[in-house]
């Protein structure tokens, strides 16, 4: 398939400029109808750029585009979007307060007369979400929705305007593996359906999955184009870095046997309850289980960021609940999963981002600006952080630079303990191995290491020991050999036999 | 992945110092220049003195503005809040006289006064928006409300007079200084510049700027979130007492039609200076300018008779709408 079938779109040696810098170096690649094509690269590779060319947000600066083989220029988004080419993105472009259907006809709305036609439009949205086996009310409002149902709607809207070409970035980025079952289902059925679709994830298992055909990009370059089948995944890993992956994690460091961190009946109402637990110097600790479990919540509680009871012990010593410059004061600091919303300041330079948490180190009448900015030459050389420019904001940078700001960010506070939650989430292959080395390294010099997550690979790979969460509550803890995805999942999901649970 | 490279590009080769960061200033100099033109007293020893004193109320205020609102917040009640203030700043002293007599001693204790009300007027507005987490513009448009209609209840709708022999010793706190600058305009200068150094260089700047871009951003990092923001409004209420200690010698009463739109006032100097309304980026130096702009505008307007002065508050709003607009142009990126 594919070669006889007229591509829908097409891009012929498509370049993109950013002022004098040119960012994307001759893309070639088509898009034909029934065929998923997977779009994969590093963070920076030029992924976003080249989706973005396609769905009308940006011009090229060379190259052209083809739309049923005629070449084509879209003045704007709105114009793609006649044409039938849809994106969806990461963060989406919902409006919260307004109601799915709402949402879904914004714009376009359907009229008798002077007034709305709810009856119609309520209709129409109720057939498309019903199509993608969605059961959410039209008459629900976005923001009562959870995450996963939120995308649907975003898919049910591109079904709505008849989307012959569905751009897709990273949708599982922000669904559990089950919610991205489902979704792969829908790109399925939408696929049968003759809709052309570009996908790109960070998942390579989920492209080996769903994909006919493939495209990875390098630093702006188009590296390949071949088809799925007989692409493994470690094959697409090697083609994106450029080079050969070996082991992507590390060897465990071994721990001492002093407890640094004590945590008794932590409970935070209405997430938590009666969480209890310990962390060893020089230990990395893995909290599994799945999205809703209460890990987040159970180290929001335990660092003060969350109104939460229990006591939390540092060397032996407790430390007042409820604060967060407490915590960090005995040595204790948390990573958020959220960098864009709890993370970093995105309009806001680097250096400002990474001396908020330790500004106090940097003067306590008057900042020293000079300090802050060798702080910054530090960070830089120390996490890698690749930036264009040392004036530019944090929102600039690529995911994965983003992650190292951060690191960087919190290892300026000097923590005896650091708890990360999703370290890897949104990142490219790379970079992440970049994350585990560091992890490592962070044990290995007497440090200690909470990692929360939910790819499990990440979990059984780091942790020396895991404890595993269901419900709001521990559900577990496996040590060694004894840690196994079936071991976890079946903890996580409270089926099996249950031991060491402390609950 | 993100738009990185869309947004680099837009950061990268951006001078330091905008254009737009210039703006408010060129506006000043061709306010001047447009000033001295049409009318050859206004650059005179007297024209620019008066100027200055008479913006130093605004401009003590707006300083401590510039602090609420790049922190994320706003205050509407301080016009109200200085009347307030001047009112009981004023019945204190006259109830004092008795036992103070009129002297050094009685316009000390005024000033305790004035800054003690302020702190705690500010004290209120702060710990109702931190702590009871009700919306600053709800709280201070109830407190605006509140503080007016109290100073006209304590003057029984009519005018609170300082003791008149008080008032006689208290008037060259207005009208004396030092070297002929007079001391509105030398305590207005002393705020600017601790105001500028406080937000540029202390941990308590960043802190607001942090606040205002991202509220949950700084929790996440350790800042004290509830008592940076509560600290803003205290500071600005203790301004705005600091702006009543040098008003009540200058007419030595008070009354219901005091410091009426004074919160606008204020709010438009800060605009004006490009800080930015929804927080998260203040310029101390820039509200001083916007202040002096608005000034200035008036004065001219009096000067010269082209224009109606009735029209002042015309032009201060296209002005205000203005700054705005070309603000918007290089802020675009977000």
């Amino acid at each position: 398939m594919g070669a006889t079938v007229t591509a829908i779109l097409e891009a012929r040696g498509v370049t993109r400029s950013f002022g004098p810098i040119e960012v994307l170096h001759g893309i070639d690649f088509a898009l034909v109808p029934g065929e998923v094509h997977a779009l994969i690269g590093e963070n920076g590779a030029g992924k976003s750029t080249t989706m973005k060319i396609l769905a009308g947000y940006l011009p090229p600066s060379g190259g052209e585009l083809l739309l049923d083989g005629q070449p084509v220029t879209f003045a704007d988004q709105r114009q793609a979007e006649e044409a039938g080419i849809l994106m969806i993105h990461q963060e989406f472009n919902l409006a919260l307060q307004l109601t799915v259907e709402e949402n879904l006809f914004l714009g376009r709305e359907k009229r008798r007369g002077l007034f709305l036609d709810r009856k119609a439009m309520e209709a129409d949205a109720r057939e498309w979400l019903g199509r993608l086996d969605c059961r959410v009310d039209p008459r629900a409002r976005i923001r009562d929705l959870s995450v996963p149902d939120r995308q649907m709607v975003e898919i049910a809207r591109a079904l709505g305007r008849k989307a012959r070409v569905l751009i897709m970035d990273e949708p599982t980025a922000v669904l559990t593996g089950r919610e991205t079952d489902v979704l792969l289902d829908q790109i399925a059925r939408l696929k049968a359906h003759g809709t052309a679709i570009l996908y790109t994830s960070h998942k390579l298992d989920e492209i080996a999955r769903i994909a006919d055909r493939v495209t990875v990009l390098r630093d702006g370059s188009h590296i390949t184009t071949r088809p799925a089948k007989g692409f493994s995944e470690h094959a697409m890993a090697e083609t994106m870095v450029g080079r050969e992956l070996t082991d992507l994690f590390p060897d465990k460091p071994p721990h001492a046997d002093d407890v640094v961190l004590e945590v008794r009946g932590m409970t935070v109402p209405g997430k938590v309850r009666d969480a209890s637990f310990t962390l060893r110097k020089g230990e990395v600790l893995g909290f599994a289980g799945l999205v809703g479990a209460g890990r987040t919540e159970l180290m929001e509680g335990v660092v003060g960021l969350r109104p939460a009871s229990g006591t939390v012990t540092v060397n032996g010593k407790a430390i007042r609940t409820g604060s967060v410059l407490a915590a960090r004061q005995a040595g204790l600091v948390y990573l958020t999963e959220d960098r864009k919303d709890k993370g970093l300041l995105l309009g806001k330079s680097l250096t400002e981002n990474l001396t908020l948490l330790a500004l106090d180190k940097f003067g306590t009448v008057t900042i020293d600006k000079r300090a802050e900015d060798d702080a910054l030459t530090q960070a830089i050389e120390d996490f890698d952080i690749r930036v264009k420019d040392r004036d530019m904001v944090a929102g600039s940078l690529s995911g994965g630079n983003q992650q190292k700001l951060l690191l960087a960010k919190t290892m300026l506070a000097d923590p005896q303990i650091v708890i990360i939650d999703e370290p890897t989430r949104g990142i490219d292959i790379g970079t992440k191995q970049q994350i585990y080395d560091f992890i490592a390294a962070l044990a290995r010099a007497g440090k200690s290491v909470i990692v929360i997550s939910s790819e499990l690979p990440e979990v059984i790979g780091l942790a020396s020991r895991v404890v595993v969460m269901g419900r709001g509550h521990i559900a577990g803890e496996l040590t060694g050999d004894e840690i196994t995805e079936d071991a976890i999942l079946r903890r996580a999901m409270g089926v099996g036999e249950l031991t060491g649970a402390s609950s | 992945m993100t738009d990185t490279s869309a947004n680099a590009t837009r950061t990268r080769g951006r001078p330091r110092i905008s254009l737009h960061a210039l703006g408010p200033v060129l506006a000043l100099i061709a306010l001047v220049i447009l000033g001295a033109s049409l009318n050859s007293n206004f650059l005179g020893y007297g024209n620019v003195t008066n100027v200055l004193a008479r913006s130093a109320f605004i401009g003590i205020i707006a300083v401590g503005m510039t602090f609420v609102i790049t922190a994320g917040g706003i205050d509407l009640s301080v016009g109200s809040m200085a009347a307030f203030v001047a009112g009981v700043m004023i019945l204190a002293m006259n109830a004092l006289i008795p036992v103070l007599g009129i002297g050094v001693p009685l316009v000390l204790a005024g000033m305790a006064v004035a800054l003690v009300a302020g702190l705690a007027a500010g004290m209120i507005n702060g710990v109702l928006i931190a702590k009871v987490g009700i919306e600053p513009f709800i709280v201070t448009l109830g407190s605006m409300g509140i503080y007016r209609s109290l100073i006209t209840w304590l003057a029984d709708g009519g005018t609170l007079s300082l003791n008149f022999e008080a008032r006689g010793f208290y008037r060259p706190v207005y009208y004396d200084g030092i070297l002929g600058i007079s001391w509105p305009i030398i305590v207005f200068a002393a705020v600017a510049i601790l105001g500028e150094l406080a937000m540029r260089k202390t941990p308590f700047g960043r802190h607001c700027s942090a606040l205002g871009a991202n509220e949950q951003v700084a929790k996440y990092s350790a800042v004290k979130v509830d008592r940076v923001r509560i600290a803003t409004y205290v500071l600005l209420g203790m301004l705005v007492g600091l702006a009543t200690i040098m008003y009540v010698p200058r007419l030595g009463s008070a009354s219901g039609s005091t410091g009426v739109l004074w919160e606008l006032e204020a709010i438009a100097a800060v605009i004006i200076g490009g800080t930015v309304l929804k927080g998260g980026f203040g310029r101390v130096w820039g509200t001083v300018i916007g202040v002096l702009i608005l000034s200035l505008i008036d004065n001219i307007l009096n000067l010269a008779s082209i224009v109606s002065p009735y029209l002042n508050g015309a032009i201060q709003g296209v002005i205000v709408i203005l700054a705005v607009v070309l603000q918007r142009e290089g802020k675009s990126a977000d």
